[in-house]
């Protein structure tokens, strides 16, 4: 497949052949709708946020809107409490992707592996997926919090707040945030398993391979490309992380994350320009860490669809 | 998976016809159901009278109709008007931000189901200067205002016009028990300062309550201090995003010099930084307990029942010796959409509501104080609140938050840094001057 493509593209750049081009109207012709309702429903509420944060615009203040070019961006990049927040958001997405990464790993192996009970085992290990995350959020809170939890009862911690300063409550919202979201990733490592190749296995284990080094000779340098497309998939989504901390802490203790500060000036301030300023440079944010990792491992999307 | 799927392919082939039949039985339901709804439809909307919906903050009762609260009015008003209007209430969240924001947030999308709504008076402003609020009619004016004590009538107030229907006013007074006044040697029938409290409270090894966690009521307090010294923390509030931040004035380091001197004393609570309404109470209420300024809803709360005999009140402490205090003020105003496709009967309804009657009523059941004098004078209420006349007095001379369009922005930054109150010092009123300006001007995050 992969092979086939390449020789068709490269005589292409020749004059097209009828054919190709009478392909090409069609693919459009099939593709055009979906694309146009793609520019409505995403394009056109970018360009919108893009053009809002130009302004100084209360919405409960309509008289006093006014034009302020770049000056909502200048407010935000030299405020700290931006700085605060992305960081927090970038440690909270580094420290759940990582975890995740591990035992998303060990998951799907057992998945891969397993033969009695199959069925009952990746049930088992999916249902936290399905679970809404909202739902979830408050189960771990009720859990942790003084009046109502059961952890500090059954652990031995008497009455630790376990809400009242940043590292235990970040502690919770990564173990909720993990809890809730190892499946996802070991749900698309589990396809790169089923990639690799088993007659390799089975080479690798006539030569005297340990277990370790298949692992790490065979397995993993085969299923890269699935690794590496999970691992974008949940920087993305942990990037933008809301539901966990506004339900856990609502931002308190200075766990405030970016997608809570754009809340909280577009929803409770109603500051349509400052709020749109900062979810533009939350979408730059996700957009220079999609692009980096497609340029720097070169992640190739159409692996995970088992495309090639 | 696919195995499966085909061990249970002869299953569903057995039940088909089954199926088939309950389907059509469901169609028939549906269809039934539907017809049903449109004939009713039909029916209400030719002669039922209009629904007014009123959004209500939580009281006793919620939505309950039979507890007295604001479900209740709405159900005696619909049957009063003789068929003019049926009212319906819809619940608010608990919180005041969160009421706020839901309201803004269906205003701004220029919802028409919104025709009623109970507005903390502090937002008033806010929603005036955006345009939500129908304009009050000429000839109601006099008759909302009628009897309805000065302070209630100053926060339903917007430039000079009534945009809104005082429904009920709250203040806080100065609780204290007599044991600790009388050992300290303190006159309470004379006004009494925020310094003599808290010297009469170290000296006697007793409390102060206040409520000063990061929260709407820390402002309530740091408003109340300053416009007790005389000054105001907003000045041209009408200005809007360039109003003047007046906290770097003699009332503002007054304020947090009161402030610095409670947390650094004695009678300070242990967990100040985090006490609301309910901690500051239960302070209060502990053995140790010495003065608490609050909202009158305490004397019936079960937790002083111990002590009743033993609670004292009198007005607000004052801020300067030589200048009456401002108690703090607080309650709920009637708002009208101006999204709303029935205005007059949605005034109609705020008029019925607000008659001294319902006022009496709603006072009794849910222990909201009235906004017309008038209630105060009657025996059953006078019953019911030994210290009736102490807060219709405090009522009529309180200082609302003050009155601008910003003031959820004004409290969020106010309270980000004045808080955690054992850190305020002598910088804090010019920190939090700069922080509030800078904010309103857009040049700072919230």
């Amino acid at each position: 497949m992969a092979t086939a493509t390449t020789e068709a593209a490269a005589p292409a750049k020749a004059p097209d052949s009828d054919r190709s081009r009478g392909e090409n109207r069609l693919g459009w012709k099939l593709a055009g709708p979906a694309l146009a309702v793609m520019l409505a429903v995403t394009a056109w509420p970018i360009l919108q946020a893009i053009y809002l944060s130009t302004f100084s615009y209360r919405l409960t203040d309509p008289d006093a809107r006014s034009f302020v070019g770049l000056g909502n961006y200048v407010t935000v990049l030299t405020d700290s409490l931006w700085w605060r927040d992305f960081g927090v958001t970038v440690l909270l997405t580094a420290v759940t992707v990582v975890v995740e990464l591990v035992i998303g790993f060990v998951f799907a192996m057992v998945m891969h592996r397993i033969i009695f009970g199959r069925g009952i085992i990746r049930t088992s290990i999916l249902v936290p997926y399905g679970i809404i995350t909202v739902v979830s959020a408050y189960s771990w809170q009720y859990a942790f919090s003084l009046d109502s939890g059961f952890v500090n009862s059954w652990f031995g911690f008497a009455d630790f707040d376990w809400f009242g300063g940043f590292w235990s409550s970040f502690f919770v919202i990564c173990l909720s945030e993990i809890w809730k979201t190892t499946p996802f990733i070991s749900l698309l490592l589990l396809a790169g398993l089923a990639q690799v190749p088993e007659d390799m296995q089975e080479a690798a284990k006539v030569d005297g391979a340990t277990a370790w080094q298949r692992l790490w000779k065979v397995t993993i340098p085969n299923m890269k490309g699935a690794i590496l497309v999970a691992v974008l998939f949940r920087t993305l989504d942990a990037f933008r992380i809301f539901d966990n901390v506004f339900v856990m802490t609502g931002g308190a203790n200075g766990t405030e994350t970016l997608s809570l500060l754009v809340y909280r000036q577009i929803i409770n301030r109603v500051e349509m320009g400052l709020g749109s300023a900062i979810s533009v440079l939350l979408f730059l944010s996700v957009l220079l860490i999609a692009f980096s990792f497609v340029k720097l491992f070169r992640v190739d999307l159409a692996t995970a669809r088992g495309e090639r | 998976m696919v195995r499966k799927g085909a061990d249970r392919q002869p299953e569903a082939r057995a039940f088909r016809p089954g199926a088939r039949r309950s389907l059509r039985r469901v169609g028939l339901v549906v269809s039934g159901v539907l017809t049903a709804s449109l004939l009713a439809a039909c029916g209400g909307g030719d002669s039922g009278p209009p629904t007014l919906t009123w959004y209500i903050n939580p009281d006793v009762g919620n939505v309950d109709p039979t507890a007295g609260g604001q479900a209740t009015l709405a159900k005696e008003c619909s049957e009063a008007s003789n068929g003019a209007y049926d009212m319906e209430v819809q619940l608010l969240p608990v919180d005041a931000s969160a009421q706020r924001e839901q309201l803004v947030r269906r205003l701004a999308a220029q919802d028409s189901s919104i025709d009623l709504m109970s507005l903390d008076p502090p937002f008033t402003a806010e929603f005036a200067t955006a345009g939500f609020l129908a304009p009050v009619p000429e000839d109601k004016k006099q008759l909302f205002t009628q009897g309805v004590l000065d302070g209630a009538v100053e926060q339903a107030t917007w430039e000079d016009d009534l945009v809104a229907v005082p429904f009920w006013a709250n203040t806080q007074l100065l609780w204290y028990r007599k044991s600790v006044v009388e050992e300290a040697g303190l006159d309470m029938s004379k006004p009494v300062t925020w310094d003599q409290i808290i010297d009469a409270a170290v000296q006697t090894d007793t409390t102060v309550g206040v409520q000063a966690n990061r929260y709407e009521g820390y402002s309530v307090w740091i408003n109340a201090l300053v416009e007790g010294g005389g000054g105001s923390i907003v000045e041209n509030a009408e200005a809007g995003q360039d109003a003047k931040i007046a906290l770097d004035t003699p009332a503002g380091r007054e304020a947090a010099a009161i402030i610095q001197k409670l947390t650094e004393s004695s009678a300070a609570d242990p967990a100040i930084s985090t006490a609301q309404e309910t901690e500051s109470l239960a302070t209060f209420a502990r053995p140790n307990g010495g003065f608490l300024v609050i909202w009158p809803y305490i004397f019936a709360d079960p937790s002083t029942e111990g002590i009743r005999n033993d609670i004292g009140w009198t007005r607000y402490p004052r801020t300067v010796a030589d200048q009456p205090s401002a108690p703090p003020l607080g309650g709920i105003n009637l708002a009208v959409s101006s999204y709303s496709e029935n205005q007059d009967l949605a005034y109609q309804a705020a008029q019925c509501i607000t008659s001294a009657e319902h006022q009496k009523d709603y006072m009794l059941a849910a222990g909201n104080p009235a906004a017309k004098a008038v209630v105060y004078d009657d025996p059953e209420v006078r019953k019911a609140y030994p210290m009736a006349d102490a807060i219709r007095d405090s009522i009529d001379v309180a200082a609302p938050r003050v009155p601008t369009p910003y003031w959820s922005d004004v409290s969020s930054a106010l309270q980000r840094a004045f808080h955690s109150p054992n850190s305020v010092s002598a910088q804090t009123p010019a920190e939090a001057a700069q922080l509030i300006t800078d904010v309103l001007q857009g040049r700072a995050l919230l």
